[in-house]
């Protein structure tokens, strides 16, 4: 399986050439050549799928000849996690990337086979180029290739390390993977565009939706890393700035003011030299959190041991600014636009700002992680920056953010009149007023200035949507009539880009509300309980009720019984608890092993709507540990047969000296011991529950937390109501041709100005010149069908 | 007086560039005297005490044991070295901590013993793509 593994490989990696190679030589329009090149790209992800399913099943069936498997999995792994356990490698990583590309490739092909003829040869090659170099590092770096073999098989595997046993693990990965690998589409028709010197927005419109995606799915991946981290990693927290998170945050915040900026240029003509640059921007990104995660050129939380691929892919980051930047220079004269924005009071102009935003978030991430590097260069010692000096830079560019969220959705395109915005903004005004006095007189929001800013922003933002869709949904009604609720409804439907838009807008709102909420009011306090004692924490009474243990096949568990009683309601009963991971293998040489194994720490968390209880528990082992120290010292002295032992070692060591004596004997000795070692482990756990000992706590009490991944579902569910095809994509009436494109896209601006008109956005005089110069165009492009 | 609309559109530009130079300006300043050094062990050993800085080792296995409130342990450089630091930190431990990890730790050198401060004891996740003599 592993040769057959590795020839399908190699014959991916030899299509990628061959699909590149028709490409180009088709690109005046050879079309036999171009269907060839596609079907190429089909072939490439044929094979790739086969490599993943090779491994797969390699994994399931704990084939042990593979070395990724043998390093990653064992016996006892569940099954679930042996199904996750391939991107838990570098190497199952890669076949991961090269896997996802093909299939976006195709996807991006399909969608524009029959149009876009000068761009997609040159797409083609972009994508295949990067397909290649991610399947020809798997052929011929040293020690990446998954299909690496063991020979003789090993019997069992090393396993999956425990930390990474969390349910999250199995989509993760694959989902940040997903989103950084989805971007290659953009980027592949930027560069067809800008050598083709096709400057308007079809490339655009060819991979929105493929943008869009990336974004969810690098969005859903940080969220799901976040929440691991809050459950999982005993510490409490969702976000360090560690330099892996920042490497995925990063081209999340790009790849989203270029969601917002691609709006302009798509509707106005202009920016293409800002969208260029924000895609090039946006891939590098993606390419060096891979790097990133590779190389460990910086101090991470995550070690990332193996140094054998980061070099190849910052080679491949060079090449792409680098080739980039040439290109977009090149091509200047035909990326300038002649319009200029009307006016500081329209969408466009809250776009530009939200995209310096966003920008100049990006541009402190990114000083930030690179930091320790730039002062080495400097003065020559690697100094760090930790999370307050981000929080300084952060928190004022996000609370920002939040305001402008909320002042673009209520700005129509092109201009507004003044008269128009203060009707617009009269609600959500009233709305942030109140909320700023609300909250001063009856919160302790006031000390903390920036949460008390963005929480009023935020409601800010919030009531201006709310008032979108109250005003769209009578504007619908009243030329439709119906329920309220159903023109809400079919106003989605019909506009789902926009209001999906909004969706997400007002997730990333209350998400924000949750991050500002848990990080300015938590409370954290390491506390020292010996059982049956109680302490007082944020107004709660927190009891030390009695130690836990837990004995299983795969670990020991030392926990507490914690009862949490707010004033004088029903307790809340808590079970932190810390899990020692039995060590594996045969020949475990000592009792101490079992106690000084892979532990993770299973938090007792309590979550509600107000604030969550978050416990972790150290346990105190010092007297456990004593004993297991004694233990092992008996046992090493009863093996050896050493005087005044009990009468039961001399089996033991009449044993060993057999197993000595005849090798057959070893392993069924080596077994007895392990086995009697385990029982005093065993034993020995079980002494903890009278120990008395006291035990460290960790007690979070996080306002609002649970608003944050609320909010993140909010906003994936906006996403997908704005990705959702419409109508009549469903039923197969694809966009055939360029022209048609730009027409539909200019009648769906003309639709955008009536609603924004009928919903009292547009005064009519606006809305009598925006109609006026909006039917001009469309004409414009009749004219030129 | 009417503006020219594109002197308009230049002093828009220069102020907004002005604009974000001064923040570069300060984001670099703040960030050099914000950061803290990145030490190994046996450089803390040889310099002055009593600055602060951010420790990188490993921790020697074996010599992790508890001492009063917290937890006592020894730290090497990372690519090895026989010179061992001692290390106090009282606060919790994070889920992969033990002997042999890399960690990452804040604190200054009193008297010969590297006091870490609580809660910024970061233990280098062992989990993905471990090599081999690690695993």
């Amino acid at each position: 399986m592993p040769s057959l593994g590795s020839a399908l490989l190699a014959l991916a990696f030899f299509s990628t050439f061959a699909a590149a190679s028709f490409a180009l030589l088709g690109r005046n329009g050879d079309r036999r050549r171009i269907d060839l090149s596609r079907r190429l790209v089909y072939a490439v992800c044929g094979l790739l799928t086969a490599c993943v399913v090779i491994i797969e099943l390699a994994f399931l069936g704990d084939d042990f000849g593979f070395r990724i498997v043998q390093q990653h999995s064992s016996i006892e792994t569940p099954t679930f996690y042996k199904m996750a356990a391939m991107w838990s490698s570098q190497e199952g990583s890669l076949l991961l990337w090269a896997w996802v590309l093909s299939i976006a490739a195709s996807a991006a092909l399909y969608s524009t086979r029959n149009r876009l003829r000068e761009l997609v040869p040159w797409a083609t090659a972009v994508m295949m180029g990067v397909a290649a170099f991610f399947t020809g590092l798997m052929l011929f770096a040293p020690d990446v290739s998954p299909f690496a073999t063991l020979s003789p098989a090993p019997a069992d595997g090393v396993g999956l390390t425990p930390l990474l046993r969390h349910p999250s693990m199995m989509i993760h990965p694959p989902m940040l993977y997903s989103g950084y690998v989805a971007f290659t589409v953009p980027f592949a028709f930027a560069v067809g565009a800008l050598i083709t010197r096709r400057l308007d927005s079809e490339w655009i419109r060819a991979t929105r939706r493929f943008a869009l995606i990336a974004w969810a799915f690098l969005g859903v991946g940080l969220l799901l890393g976040a929440r691991w981290s809050y459950t999982e990693l005993g510490w409490g927290g969702y976000w360090a700035w560690d330099p892996v998170e920042n490497a995925a945050l990063m081209p999340w915040l790009l790849g989203t003011a270029f969601l917002h900026s691609i709006m302009v240029q798509e509707k106005r003509g202009m920016l293409k030299v800002w969208n260029a640059c924000l895609i090039v921007g946006t891939f590098s990104m993606a390419l060096l959190g891979t790097f990133l995660v590779r190389s460990g050129v910086l101090q991470s939380i995550h070690a990332f041991g193996d140094n054998t691929v980061g070099p190849y892919v910052l080679g491949l980051i060079a090449v792409v600014l680098l080739g980039s930047t040439a290109l977009i220079v090149s091509r200047l004269d035909d990326l300038r636009s002649p319009k200029r924005i009307d006016s500081l009071v329209s969408r466009e102009a809250v776009f530009l700002v939200n995209n310096l935003l966003l920008v100049g978030l990006t541009a402190v991430i990114f000083w930030g992680t690179f930091f320790p590097l730039i002062s080495e260069l400097f003065t020559g010692t690697k100094a760090s920056l930790a999370a307050p000096w981000f929080d300084r830079y952060t928190t004022p560019l996000a609370i920002l953010l939040v305001l402008f969220t909320g002042i673009g959705p209520l700005l129509a395109w092109r201009r507004v009149s003044w008269a128009s915005a203060r009707r617009v903004f009269r609600v959500p005004l009233a709305v942030a007023a109140v909320t700023l006095v609300g909250l001063l007189l009856f919160s302790d929001a006031g000390g903390k200035p920036w949460a008390l800013a963005l929480f009023v922003f935020a409601a800010f933002a919030l009531s201006g949507l709310a008032q979108e869709f109250w005003n769209g949904a009578v504007a619908r009604r009243r030329l439709s009539g119906g329920s309220l609720p159903g023109a809400m409804a079919a106003l989605v439907g019909r506009n789902r880009r926009r209001y999906g838009g909004y969706i997400v807008h007002a997730g990333i709102a209350v998400l924000l509300i949750g991050i500002a909420a848990s990080s300015s009011f938590q409370t954290n306090r390491d506390l020292k309980l010996a059982p049956g004692e109680s302490t007082v924490v944020d107004g709660r009474e927190v009891t030390y009720e009695r130690p836990t243990v837990r004995v299983t096949d795969e670990y020991l568990q030392f926990g507490a019984l914690l009862s949490v009683a707010e004033d004088g309601g029903e307790p809340v009963l808590l079970r932190p608890s810390r899990r020692y991971f039995r060590p594996t293998g045969s020949g475990t040489g000592l009792i101490s092993a079992y106690f000084d194994g892979e532990a993770t720490s299973e938090v007792g968390l309590r979550a509600g709507a107000g604030s969550d209880l978050w416990t972790a528990v150290q346990p105190g082992l010092g007297e456990v540990q004593k004993r297991v120290r004694k233990a092992d010292e008996g046992f090493e002295a009863c093996l050896r047969g050493a005087p005044g032992t009990p009468p039961q070692c001399d089996v033991l060591s009449g044993l060993m000296r057999a197993a000595a004596a005849n090798p057959a004997l070893q392993a069924p000795a080596l077994e007895q011991i392990t086995k009697l070692q385990s029982l005093a482990a065993e034993r020995i756990a079980g002494s903890y529950l009278d120990d008395d000992t006291p035990a460290t706590f960790k007690v979070i009490v996080d306002p609002l937390v649970t608003w944050m991944w609320i909010g993140g579902l909010i906003a994936l569910s906006g996403a997908l109501i704005a990705l959702w095809p419409s109508r009549g994509r469903r039923r197969g009436a694809l966009v055939r041709t360029e022209s048609d494109a730009q027409k539909e896209a200019k009648y769906r601006e003309i639709r955008d100005a009536e609603l924004d008109h009928a919903s009292g956005k547009l005064s009519d005089e606006d809305f009598a010149l925006i109609d006026a110069e909006l039917r001009r165009e469309a004409v414009e492009i009749l004219d030129r069908v | 007086m009417p503006v020219d609309p594109d002197r308009k559109r230049k002093i828009r530009l220069v102020s907004a560039l002005s604009v974000a130079v001064l923040l570069a300006v300060a984001l670099i300043y703040t960030s050099f005297s914000a950061a803290t050094d990145a030490r190994q062990p046996s450089e803390l050993l040889a310099g002055t005490p009593g600055t602060t800085a951010q420790m990188n080792g490993r921790v020697v296995k074996g010599s992790i044991h508890e001492q009063g409130d917290g937890i006592a342990f020894e730290v090497v450089d990372r690519d090895g070295g026989s010179q061992a630091l001692p290390v106090t930190y009282t606060g919790t431990v994070p889920d992969p901590f033990r002997g042999g990890r890399e960690i990452v730790l804040t604190g200054e050198v009193q008297d010969g013993t590297f006091v870490g401060e609580p809660g910024t004891l970061t233990t280098k996740c062992p989990s993905k793509f471990t090599t081999q003599n690690d695993a």
